[in-house]
């Protein structure tokens, strides 16, 4: 067995185990921690497929942001998941018809699949990264950037307004100015002199400030 | 062509568009009292945008980025009244906004950024930059409708509008990916090549449904209508204001090039679609609107039944229909905003007042207000000889053209219906006692706007629809 091969099965049943254990598991952070693992062994597949700048754009995207924002979700909001699961049989027949109706879809989808005739097992199909991944050619994101800003340049600009107006939506309807905030404004402090800070006073014994 | 000549096509737009980041960077450093300079500025823009459109460099027509951006006269046409009338709401949301303490320099910079997407939309010939250019332009509405984020009426509108419109891009994206699935083709042109009557595919008629759901959600015709009263009501009314004209056109310019250019031989399976969709408009639009109280709903209403009107001239899938719906709605721009800023006339001190029936009696203690409001009711309304009245009638002599008679004549049933609330309006303002009067002191602005649209309704372009009818007639000619 081939390296690659070692590692697609390394991978490959990395991503099943977490990501079954994510259906499983008690507690929710459980669950985001493993659906982060799920994730980084799904990029560690697309990288044996000859898609690194992909496998790096879903560590980056899924692991980095949208997992850990799942994670601060689930441990901020206060959810009691023993009270979500109360009803648990009262719902059980419908989705017991789901369930089924899946089952049954499952069924279908193995039942055309066929195994591979002899004249297949003969000639097998170079497999994706054996097509794509030319040695010499430009890497995935060259290959990318080159359509990016070509043919699709106008698409390109139009999502970034897109995303600009998102952006002034978001500031728009969120951000306040607070009255009362005391910030610290440290050229304020340095100019400050002496003079503006201490007030001598000549007090006689005996009588105090008043 | 080098990149260089083809942007110089494309100059309206990146004059919008890198107008509006200027004015945005200016408005964050010089604050909320910069706010009044930079709805200014973003008039100027748009102004400096109008100009380019029709004296611009280039070409009358051109197809740019691998055919995704067309420039032609349809396109020009529909350009120019927008931006216009994003002008003109700009203008008239000035007053309005700083007595309610909202003006902020984002407002017109999400308008000028909305704009940047309708004129994207009128332009478009492909299916990507259909769905971009409506994205753009939904996305910064979706803000405007929310703008007001103090009052619950204004955020409930915002959540509501983009709950419902992010429903109806996904309409709009399966059924795009439908057509491209079954053609092979994102690109009108290619899509028309390919789309032939004789083998209309299911797949393909089932996605055309689904894109046209999502089309006529843009242009609120019925049954995708029902955001558009919440979504009126509860905006600040110079929002809805602009709500009313320039997105409507813009829609509507788009789905008319959709329509036509990428599937002019289907049109059978479409055809019934959309006079179905134009029918229930019309109804919607002339019964929903007789038990209204408040007169934005009232407008709401009002402007279903109107996009059911101007889809009469699209089932008729002509150059005379499509000109016909040019027409139409260039007549209605101009009255909704004649008609919003009658409605922004109406403060008392205390604060605005939305009811029907605050009009009471406004013959006599605002004249002029009544006698605008008068015309441009009538205009509403299709009453001869204001230019209302000639919108309906090109629409109605497309259908007629093409046999559709029972169209034709379920319009004008439709306007006999909806005459009835534009003419009770009328009568409250002429015959019932008078309610307490509305401030005077209105701004110049408002006055105009609506002066000027009332003029123009009648009687100035009863005497030239002849030059209006040329230039729509031309535009139109460009699609075919």
């Amino acid at each position: 067995m081939s390296l690659a091969a070692i590692a697609f099965f390394v991978f490959a049943s990395a991503a099943i185990a977490s990501a079954l254990m994510v259906v499983v598991s008690k507690n929710p952070v459980h669950s985001v921690l493993f659906l982060i693992t799920a994730f980084i062994s799904v990029a560690g597949l697309f990288v044996l497929m000859g898609a690194e700048y992909l496998a790096m754009l879903l560590v980056v995207v899924y692991v980095g942001a949208v997992a850990v924002l799942f994670l601060f979700v689930v441990m901020m909001l206060d959810v009691d998941f023993v009270e979500l699961k109360q009803g648990f049989l009262q719902y059980m027949p419908v989705a017991s018809v789901l369930a089924t109706i899946v089952v049954v879809e499952l069924i279908f989808v193995v039942a055309v699949w066929s195994l591979p005739s002899n004249v297949e097992l003969a000639h097998p199909s170079p497999t994706a990264a054996e097509t794509v991944t030319d040695p010499n050619g430009p890497t995935n994101i060259e290959a990318l950037g080159l359509i990016l800003y070509t043919d699709y340049i106008h698409y390109f600009q139009i999502a970034g307004i897109i995303l600009l107006i998102a952006m002034i939506g978001a500031i728009i309807l969120t951000f306040r100015t607070r009255d009362g905030v005391r910030k610290q404004d440290p050229a304020a402090q340095v100019a400050r002199k002496r003079e503006d800070g201490v007030e001598l006073v000549d007090i006689k014994s005996g009588q105090g400030l008043s | 062509m080098g990149i260089f000549e083809t942007l110089s096509f494309a100059l309206p737009e990146l004059v919008l568009v890198i107008g509006a980041m200027g004015l945005l960077i200016a408005g964050v450093f010089l604050g909320d009292s910069a706010a009044k300079h930079i709805s200014l500025a973003s008039v100027g823009l748009l102004l400096i945008a109008i100009i380019l459109v029709i004296f611009g460099p280039g070409a009358p027509t051109a197809s740019l980025f691998d055919g995704a951006f067309r420039i032609d006269a349809f396109s020009d046409f529909a350009k120019v009244i927008v931006f216009a009338a994003a002008a003109v709401a700009i203008l008239m949301s000035d007053r309005f906004l700083g007595g309610e303490e909202l003006g902020r320099p984002e407002y017109p910079v999400l308008i000028v950024l909305a704009v940047f997407g309708m004129s994207l939309m009128v332009s478009a010939t492909d299916l990507i930059s259909l769905y971009m250019g409506v994205e753009t332009q939904s996305l910064a509405l979706y803000i405007l409708a929310a703008f007001n984020r103090d009052s619950r009426r204004s955020t409930e509108a915002g959540l509501k509008y983009f709950v419902l419109g992010a429903l109806s891009s996904c309409l709009l994206l399966y059924g795009a990916s439908l057509i491209y699935g079954f053609t092979g083709a994102t690109s009108f042109e290619a899509i028309a090549s390919v789309a032939k009557a004789s083998d209309a595919n299911i797949g393909l008629v089932i996605g055309l449904v689904f894109l046209i759901s999502g089309l006529a959600f843009k242009v609120s015709a019925a049954p995708f209508h029902m955001w558009t009263p919440d979504v009126y009501e509860g905006a600040p009314t110079p929002v809805t204001a602009f709500f009313a004209a320039a997105p409507k056109l813009a829609a509507m310019a788009l789905f008319v090039r959709t329509m036509v250019t990428s599937f002019p031989d289907v049109i059978d399976d479409w055809r019934p679609i959309i006079a179905l969709i134009a029918v229930a408009s019309m109804a919607v639009g002339a019964f929903s609107a007789i038990v209204q109280t408040n007169i934005k709903r009232l407008m709401a209403y009002s402007s279903i039944g109107h996009m059911g009107y101007a889809l009469i001239g699209l089932a008729a899938g002509t150059s005379s229909g499509a000109s016909a719906v040019l027409i139409y709605m260039s007549v209605y721009v101009l009255m909704t905003i004649g008609a919003f800023a009658c409605v922004l006339m109406m403060r008392r001190r205390g604060g605005m007042t939305e009811n029907i029936a605050d009009l009471s009696g406004l013959s006599r203690t605002n004249m002029p207000l009544a006698l605008i409001l008068t015309i441009l009711m009538f205009s509403l309304a299709g009453v001869p000889p204001t230019a209302g009245f000639f919108g309906k009638w090109y629409v109605f002599l497309a259908a007629v053209d093409t046999g559709m008679i029972w169209l034709a004549v379920a319009g004008v049933i439709a306007s006999a219906i909806s005459a009835y609330y534009y003419l009770r309006i009328i009568w409250f303002m002429w015959f019932d006692e008078p309610a307490p009067a509305f401030e005077r002191d209105t701004g110049p602005v408002l006055r105009f706007a609506a002066w000027a649209c009332a003029l123009l309704m009648f009687p100035i372009l009863t005497v030239f629809m002849g030059p209006l009818i040329k230039t729509a007639e031309w535009a139109a000619a460009s699609l075919f």
